[in-house]
């Protein structure tokens, strides 16, 4: 066994106690001992935002806006159930509305996460690194706001367990046939997978915050968070080979969900939705949207949290490319739909589209035309990829446009079915607009969190990718 | 220049010792030192890195995870257990048709199979790669060591422990302090301030959270073992009472006591005023219409809708030349059971010489055993096809002269 008396006696011989040893104060020795090495760099960049006393002015502003928004969702729910889903301007034939536009509509945005985090991975894609954890962060509160809609539309908010496997009293099991209880798995595989992935990507990183903590208190809950999790190279081992595992099993998910969301329509019978290529069509949109949405949190994000040196121009152009790829396999997608309604001489098939195109809803088509394909086309100019101001304005229309694409699909087909007897036309109530921007509250109150109190950009995987950490 | 009191801790018990550790500036470092330990054949050793250091693994030698066939064993399972258990719920537990599907069809049933697939793949891969990591460690020697803090930010360390079969105090210090450390190489001691167990407070606290959670499900349990005398207790009572009252019950507001009211008198409902008597009742002042009323066009159009809606209301029994002679005249003779009317046959005089009027009403109230078909033809239709009857009554009594002259030649 170790001679302790051996050792002391060794370092005195040898001299080798003489070298810097640990000092009294320890802060003081880690600040000045620093330099410029690039890895203590990144750390400070990023876990400072965690650290410092004070956040930036615009994170309060932009906290207070939220939180009003979440109580104004807190006093629409309460009505809502109190008085039953007639406060919506649901009606028949339109029973679904705003809240399976919004549902598909978070779903989508959620889609940017897993793709920058899982695909965007197996592809070695290395820029991915600094806006893969806000992006998957980005994902949960996403899905968090999606199940919302769900949920309430139920009617009876208490009851959404029937939808889950669950033995009971009526001995009865969910339909596991109907598209509607895909969904059920679908999505809430995804939350599951997706909070795992983004938890598994942050305990290195909570590691750093608990090791440099300097209050009890950071220690004690970021030291939980991180699970004892220091570094060693037999773990990291494991850690990455899991780390790619879930790469590549989120990759087949992420496309299976929103796939099984198209289902819902895909599946029924109605002209309008009764069409195979929903979904290809649905999850490049629902790429497109995410990745205008990661664009619309990331600009103020990386102003206001000083990241810019990390989250560099390059990085948004990348991403401003993908939306011009995405937006326009979108445009492609409407093209071939009424390519479609055309040539299988469907006259129910062909009249949804021309009154999709043309008919009372033809407002909502044309803004969704504009902001989806239209618009993005700008970025094909280097000098529009690289404005901040452009790129924010564009990204923000692309949401409104594909906030707008999933309204057309649901709202105008289902409008105006077989039946002109049963023909009718929707108009949301104020409750409607309440709820959805409700959701908006929660969403960016969660992303404020977020970028305040979890490190914003995944540092370990930054360090790996830095020269620093190869140079051979 | 260092006091060795101050940087070796003074310790009782030698066997207090866990291991040597040396700290590195750079990966390169790192990876060089890692060979070094290696080649020496230490084997309970371990490197430290903010990130993980591509080319460590094999500079330590570190043998692939077994983690990728856990997954796959459980990726498999879950696949087969959804599966397995669509197929029990739906033909076995709850046998449930719907549209008169298969009880068990495998496309329909291959979504839910494939997201539990991913689900207990991606969790036994997470729990896994804790478990094979031995995460959550709360507490570890190193966390002694305040530089070691730094292994999270920017620096790389080697431990060799001193369980190491091959580790010597001296050659283990000497071999790490050849591999060109920053700064001393330290000893580590074990942990004996930190204990295994945790602080009483959070003991008890556990507890009493612990006893509290079985309550509901004991008085869950209880209920649904005992009876009861008293009402259901409603959370959230639906539906269940509702402010109305239901057709057969007493109404103490109206003077009758009933909960049913007639309509008011005179009251018509909307469309069925029916005021024209002639095109609604086929009637003119009180007597059998003669002629047809002015709302019904005699067109080619009229005669082919009649055509059609007699093929579909009235060939069944009284056949396609009105005969009588229809499918179901043909089945019910077959059975001979003698309580079966014979249709009419629509050709006969007495029914060639009645009014249009006459025929409507039949068609709308029904004669001898034949149902009134105002309900399911409408006033035109049944309009239409006292106009192709006509037609036809007129073509199966035709002769030779009734042809036009070009089409007789064809019939010659």
């Amino acid at each position: 066994m170790a001679a302790v008396g051996d050792l002391q006696e060794w370092q005195r011989e040898s001299g080798a106690a003489d070298a810097p040893a640990e000092p009294k104060d320890y802060r003081a020795w880690q600040t000045e001992s620093r330099g410029d090495n690039p890895f203590a760099r990144i750390t400070d960049t990023v876990i400072r935002i965690v650290e410092t006393p004070k956040p930036p002015r615009a994170w309060y502003i932009a906290l207070t806006i939220s939180l009003c928004w979440v109580a104004c969702f807190l006093v629409a729910v309460s009505h809502l159930v109190w008085n039953g889903i007639g406060i919506w301007g649901n009606n028949n034939p339109v029973g679904w509305a705003w809240d399976i536009v919004n549902f598909v509509f978070w779903v989508g945005i959620g889609h940017a996460g897993t793709l920058i985090s899982a695909i965007l991975f197996l592809l070695r894609q290395q820029w991915r690194t600094v806006i893969n954890r806000a992006a998957e962060a980005m994902t949960i509160f996403a899905v968090i706001c999606a199940l919302m809609f769900p949920a309430l539309h139920i009617g009876r908010p208490w009851l959404p367990y029937w939808m889950l496997p669950i033995p009971n009293q009526m001995d009865m099991w969910p339909q596991f046939r109907s598209p509607l209880d895909w969904d059920v798995f679908a999505v809430s595989t995804y939350f599951t997978v997706s909070l795992v992935f983004w938890f598994m990507g942050l305990v290195p990183d909570l590691a750093s915050i608990r090791d440099r903590a300097d209050t009890t208190g950071r220690r004690l809950i970021y030291g939980i968070l991180a699970l004892g999790w220091r570094g060693s190279a037999r773990q990291w081992h494991r850690y990455e080979r899991a780390y790619l595992i879930l790469a590549a099993l989120s990759t087949p998910l992420v496309l299976s969900v929103h796939s099984v969301v198209s289902f819902d329509f895909a599946t029924a019978q109605l002209p309008g939705w009764h069409t195979t290529i929903f979904p290809p069509y649905f999850v490049a949109g629902a790429i497109f949207s995410g990745f205008a949405m990661v664009n619309t949190l990331l600009i103020p994000a990386r102003q206001f949290f000083g990241l810019k040196g990390l989250i560099e121009m390059r990085h948004l152009e990348q991403m401003n490319k993908i939306i011009l790829a995405t937006g326009t396999m979108v445009g492609y997608s409407y093209a071939m739909e009424f390519f479609i309604a055309w040539y299988g001489a469907s006259p129910y098939e062909q009249f949804t589209f021309i009154n999709r195109a043309f008919g009372p809803y033809a407002w909502a088509y044309w803004t969704m035309v504009s902001c989806n394909v239209i618009f993005p086309q700008l970025f094909w100019f280097r000098k529009v990829r690289t404005n901040i101001a452009a790129m924010m304005v564009l990204c923000v229309l692309v949401n409104v446009g594909m906030w707008f694409e999933r309204f057309v699909i649901i709202a105008t087909s289902i409008s105006r079915d077989f039946l002109p007897s049963a023909w009718g036309y929707y108009v949301p109530t104020k409750w409607d607009f309440i709820t959805f921007l409700g959701t908006f509250g929660i969403f960016f109150t969660l992303f404020l969190l977020f970028c305040r109190f979890l490190p914003m950009i995944a540092t370990a995987e930054v360090k790996a990718i830095h020269p620093a950490a190869h140079g051979h | 220049m260092t006091d060795s009191s101050e940087n070796i801790p003074v310790v009782k018990e030698p066997e207090q010792v866990h291991g040597l550790l040396a700290e590195y500036e750079t990966p390169q470092q790192l990876i060089s030192a890692a060979r070094q330990v290696r080649d020496a054949g230490y084997s309970r050793w371990d490197s430290y890195s903010p990130f993980p250091v591509h080319g460590l693994d094999p500079a330590m030698g570190i043998r692939p995870t077994v983690l990728p066939w856990i997954v796959f064993v459980a990726g498999l399972c879950g696949g087969t257990f959804a599966l397995f258990f669509q197929w029990w719920t739906s033909t076995t537990d709850y046998p449930w048709i719907v549209s008169g599907k298969p009880f068990f069809s495998i496309p329909a049933n291959i979504p839910i199979t494939f997201e539990l697939t991913v689900l207990s793949a991606a969790l036994t891969c997470f729990t896994s790669m804790l478990l094979l990591n031995r995460l959550p460690l709360p507490a570890h020697p190193l966390d002694r060591i305040r530089r070691f803090a730094r292994v999270t930010d920017d620096r790389f360390f080697i431990l060799i422990q001193a369980s190491d079969p091959k580790f010597d105090a001296r050659e283990t210090a000497e071999l790490l302090a050849r591999t060109g450390p920053r700064g001393a190489v330290e000893t580590v001691m074990e942990d004996t301030h930190s204990s295994a167990t945790l602080p009483r407070g959070v003991v008890f606290g556990l507890l009493i959270v612990g006893s509290a959670a079985i309550v509901p499900f004991a008085l869950t349990t209880l209920a649904r073992v005992s009876t009861s005398t008293s009402t259901r207790f409603h959370i959230i009572p639906d539906m269940d009472w509702q402010q109305k009252f239901k057709a057969q019950r007493q109404n103490s507001f109206f003077a009758d006591q009933r909960a049913m009211r007639l309509d008011v008198p005179g009251t018509v409902a909307q469309g069925e005023l029916q005021d024209d008597d002639h095109y609604y009742h086929g009637k003119v002042n009180g007597s059998f219409a003669k002629t047809f009323p002015p709302q019904v066009e005699i067109s080619d159009q009229t005669m082919a809708r009649g055509q059609e809606r007699f093929g579909i209301y009235c060939t069944p029994c009284h056949g396609d030349d009105g005969s009588g002679q229809g499918m179901v005249h043909l089945r019910a003779k077959s059975l001979m059971q003698g309580t079966w009317v014979p249709p009419a046959d629509l050709r006969q005089d007495t029914l060639r010489y009645k009014s249009v009027g006459e025929l409507f009403d039949g068609i709308s109230r029904g004669v001898r055993n034949m149902p009134g078909y105002a309900r399911q033809v409408d006033v035109a239709d049944r309009w239409a096809i006292v106009l192709y009857l006509r037609a036809l009554q007129h073509a199966q009594g035709a002769r030779i002269e009734d042809i036009p002259e070009s089409e007789r030649k064809g019939l010659e």
